[in-house]
């Protein structure tokens, strides 16, 4: 079947006349389908693992714990709130307007277009449908072509248990992508880099289609000198899970670099090498508990970051490569030159830089300096330190004492801010991120205020301007003609 | 003596320069402040206040405004925002605690609310005022800081209030630049935090493309074609009122949110035709084109724009009520035509002015279709009495907002968002609203250094896996379940 414009015009008409029917507002629909999507995740948890082995070579039990495990937490969640977040919200009118009542609905958007990543190429899919779905939309999903196996067990089994009338995938890679972008759409939520985001948001523009980007950026992790040693190590190994744990570099929220003063980098440096190597043993290729890197590009994108001479003379742990896997060992960088690509762009894979800097308090205008991150994370006991973090710095997140689990908080909105993007989800916020709220007020025919009708007048003039500051008295006063006037 | 006026030209490098500027003033903390807030939204109370009849005079000239419209809609709505501003920043600075689940226990949450940084405000000619100065005190209230651009439409009170911002506010965080379309491509081409527009679709979708270069998020309020719905059951008078104040006496028509439209039945039409030639009469006089009560059109383009919706051709005969023109004047009569062809011009476009055709159907439901077979709406009205079509109407329409039984309140209420749907706009401010569309909320967690569980990290055995799982899920039983060993999958 040919994915060409025609296709997809007579695909989006079909979905938006499904949704004019209605079936997609009632709670039933929405529970229903939340519950298909659960049934499809725990049902299919090997065949998950499996595509995501195959794409990334994700170890089962991170497979689980980002993606599938995530899935169903958000899912579940979903589920037993989406009738409260329905209900409409009431809002206090002012005495003035009585009898009156204020509400804000939350309503559906219609049809909405996810596109999602290639690193958490499940998740990135089906948690932002999660949203849609509660939200009472119907859905179009073009997964990432950089990961064709999950792409197409999401293509194969999300019609055997969601309602395709609703919820359709299509695959494919640019071109697909620009033809829909043709498309008129409610609703679009991308997540990816800045560059194809301005593409996307360009084409938005063009019918004035709201978007969520979730994008990413160079994100900190600033590690204080902690006093307690066993604390210093428990950092760490926080910062060495959340460097190389998730999708082994290549996630959104992942460590970029670290930041920390120049006396504890040697020990900083040591303690990483242990405990890389107690995580990944000595051969980390084979113990196969990181991911590869995605493909040959990145792959070679990755290579080209250490081939800068200065930045090779900065290995201190790692740096070599396996093309043929498509493998880059866990590789620590000490103060490479902060005008090189490695420290300019984005990395996006298993290299860490180590920045030193004089004093901690120096972090801060360092990543000032930089583009707003999506996270940042923060490994301190010093007050002082963590409520400048949080004052003088700007990120979509900020974490203390730990990395990544901020992921898991269902009750925190996770977006960008700048170049990380802009739009929140997660929880609530998913449902909200595709809904409008509508404000409905409900008037009466009676108890008119006759002041507010022309031929104009002094009188009415000065009852209006009670009437808006809420000042009743006054307004009494007013009426009885009692006030004087100035 | 000779004496050389330069114009100053807004250009691509003043814009520059001036971002610079601002940027340093943002990036030095003063506009974080509490006091820095509440100070420069005092500052705009007294600016108003102050220069109430400068304000009235500028509208007079730009719009030939009754002064009652300018102090109610413009000065004082506008005054409404700061006094709500004044009273509960605090509380939208305060960071918000939010419950943590037991995945990632123990630790603690909340959102913390910042500034976005330098936001730019475009605003409309319509109320002039009011559109430039309600997104600006939020952009304020939020801790920007903010530059705005006034319509050159409404060249006095653009000109009125680039003089006013300079004097009353800290000009090293709040600027004006006026212009036209070069001067407003300069500012599209510099780096914002958040652009606020406020205008037509058009230039939305030109605003927005901009806006995508940078990834500056944006917040659209446009317009549309709001309908208002009248039904049988109503109190005629009282009805019939309230929309003419809500067309005519919101600025002539010229409002977005002004009802453009009137579905009704056949049946009551006529009754709701006479009722509404009473009431014109009563409040605008026998010869409306006289009336100091109703603003004039803002000027030619747009009265020629009108006027082309009245002379075609397949309206002419549809005409019912007023027609008259006053080109020198730039004055049209408030107009009532009826059973308009769905593709006339007139409905084809936001008509923005005091034309307004009543479309006649069997049943009111039928009006539901109607509506929404349109781009959605900024508002949608519906007069009556009866529970259950005000229940389908509310469920059925999608519009930015709605109000039953009257015209363009919502608006004076700070609780609720205003804003629009679709081609109508995205985002939405006033009250709270205001303060968040130029905020970003900061997600904030918590850890400590105990409670570490080994099972995050491999080498991963099969207990961890286990442990994993149930932790990841949440349940407490399949926690316990998991760490004594037993697996919860069947």
């Amino acid at each position: 079947m040919e994915i060409n414009g025609e296709f997809l015009e007579e695909s989006v008409r079909e979905l938006r006349q499904y949704f004019r029917s209605g079936s997609t507002r009632s709670v039933t629909w929405r529970k229903n389908q939340l519950t298909a999507l659960l049934d499809l995740v725990h049902k299919n948890e090997d065949a998950i693992s499996e595509s995501l082995y195959q794409d990334l070579g994700k170890h089962p039990v991170e497979a689980f714990r980002d993606e599938i495990g995530a899935i169903g937490k958000s899912a579940t969640y979903s589920l037993s709130c989406v009738e409260k977040w329905m209900a409409p919200k009431k809002s206090d009118i002012p005495l003035l307007f009585f009898p009156a009542k204020g509400e804000v609905l939350a309503e559906a958007l219609g049809v909405v277009l996810i596109f999602s990543s290639w690193n958490f190429p499940i998740m990135l899919a089906l948690d932002p449908l999660i949203g849609a779905i509660a939200a009472g939309n119907v859905v179009v999903i073009k997964p990432s072509e950089q990961a064709p196996a999950c792409s197409s067990f999401l293509a194969n089994t999300i019609p055997r248990y969601l309602d395709s009338n609703a919820i359709r995938v299509i695959e494919g890679g640019a071109a697909v992508s620009q033809q829909l972008l043709l498309q008129k759409w409610d609703k679009i939520f991308f997540t990816g880099s800045p560059r194809v985001a301005r593409f996307v948001m360009s084409a938005a523009a063009k019918n004035l289609t709201p978007v969520t980007l979730e994008l990413g950026g160079k994100c900190p992790a600033i590690l204080d000198s902690l006093t307690n040693p066993s604390d210093f190590k428990l950092a760490v190994k926080r910062i060495v899970g959340g460097k190389w744990g998730p999708c082994s570099g290549q996630a959104c929220i992942g460590i970029d670099y670290v930041l920390v003063e120049e006396k504890v980098s040697s020990h900083l440096v040591e303690l990483l090498k242990k405990i890389v190597r107690r995580f990944y043993g000595d051969n980390p290729l084979e113990s196969k508990v990181i991911s590869r890197i995605v493909n040959k590009q990145n792959f070679t994108r990755l290579c080209n970051l250490l081939k800068d001479p200065l930045v090779a003379a900065s290995i201190v742990h790692g740096g070599s490569v396996e093309e043929k896997h498509l493998f880059i060992e866990p590789t620590i960088l000490l103060d490479p030159p902060l005008d090189a690509d490695v420290m300019t762009e984005e990395i996006f894979g298993p290299l860490l830089p180590i920045i030193t800097v004089n004093k901690i308090g120096e972090s801060i205008e360092f990543i000032n300096s930089r583009p707003k991150p999506l996270a940042i994370y923060a490994f301190t006991k010093d007050e002082t330190l963590k409520r400048r973090i949080l004052t003088e710095t700007s990120s979509g997140s900020v974490t203390f004492n730990d990395t990544m689990v901020q992921f898991l908080c269902d009750t925190l909105p996770f977006g960008g801010v700048g170049q990380s993007g802009f739009g929140r989800y997660h929880g609530k916020y998913s449902f909200d991120t595709f809904s409008h709220e509508k404000a409905v007020m409900h008037r009466s025919l009676c108890l008119e205020i006759e002041p507010r009708y022309p031929p104009w007048s002094k009188f009415k003039l000065e009852f209006l301007r009670l009437a808006y500051k809420l000042n009743y008295f006054g307004l009494l006063l007013h009426i009885l003609g009692l006030k004087r006037y100035k | 003596m000779e004496s050389l006026q330069k114009k100053v030209v807004f250009d691509g490098e003043a814009a520059s320069m001036m971002m610079k500027e601002l940027r340093g003033s943002f990036g030095s903390g003063k506009t974080r402040s509490y006091e820095w807030r509440v100070s420069q939204v005092k500052a705009l109370l007294k600016m108003v206040t102050d220069n109430e009849k400068q304000i009235i005079d500028a509208l007079l000239s730009d719009l030939a405004k009754p002064p009652l419209e300018t102090v109610v809609y413009e000065i004082g709505m506008f005054k409404n925002s700061c006094e709500v501003i004044l009273k509960e920043l605090k509380q939208w600075m305060k960071p918000e605690k939010v419950k943590t689940s037991i995945s990632t226990f123990p630790s603690s949450a909340e959102i913390v609310p910042e500034p976005l940084g330098v936001v730019l405000v475009i605003s409309a000619w319509n109320y002039p005022i009011l559109l430039s100065l309600d997104p600006v005190v939020g952009a304020i209230a939020a801790g920007n800081a903010v530059v705005l651009k006034p319509s050159e439409i409404a060249p006095a009170t653009s000109s009125l209030m680039a003089k006013l911002l300079a004097e009353y506010m800290d000009n090293s965080c709040v600027r004006v630049v006026e212009g036209a379309v070069d001067e407003t491509t300069a500012l599209l081409d510099q780096k914002w935090d958040k652009i606020f527009y406020t205008g037509n679709g058009r230039v939305g979708r030109i605003v927005m493309a901009a806006a995508a270069k940078h990834l500056t998020p944006v917040v659209l309020e446009l317009g549309g074609k709001c309908p208002a719905v009248v039904d049988s059951d109503v109190n005629l008078q009282v009805a019939a009122r309230r929309l003419i104040s809500g067309k005519w006496g919101l600025n002539n028509g010229q409002a977005c949110v002004s009802p453009d439209y009137v579905i009704t039945t056949k049946d009551f039409a006529p009754k709701l035709v006479d009722s509404l030639k009473t009431e014109l009469e009563n409040f605008f006089g026998k010869n409306p084109l006289e009336s100091k009560d109703i603003s004039r059109i803002v000027n030619h383009n747009h009265f020629a724009r009108v006027a082309k919706l009245l002379d075609d051709e397949k309206v002419s005969d549809k005409i019912i009520h007023g027609g008259e023109k006053d080109e020198s004047k730039l004055r049209i009569s408030p107009t009532l035509l009826l059973d308009v062809p769905h593709d006339s011009l007139i409905m084809g476009e936001e008509i923005f002015g005091p034309l307004l055709p009543i479309i006649t159907v069997n049943k009111l439901e039928e009006s539901f279709d109607l509506i929404n077979s349109r781009t959605k709406p900024l508002a949608a009205y519906i007069f009556t009495n009866n529970k259950k079509l005000k229940e389908q109407f509310v469920k059925n329409v999608s519009a930015g907002g709605m109000l039953v039984n009257d015209i363009a309140l919502h608006l004076i209420v700070p609780t609720l968002p205003f804003g629009g749907v679709g081609d109508s706009g995205t985002g939405s401010y006033h009250g709270r609203f205001s303060f968040e569309a130029f905020t970003h909320k900061k997600a904030v967690l918590y850890r400590g250094f105990g409670g570490d569980a080994s099972l995050r990290y491999p080498p991963y055995t099969e207990t961890k896996q286990r442990v994993m799982k149930a932790l990841v899920s949440g349940g407490i039983l399949s926690i316990i379940a998991a760490l004594l060993g037993w697996s919860s999958k069947a």
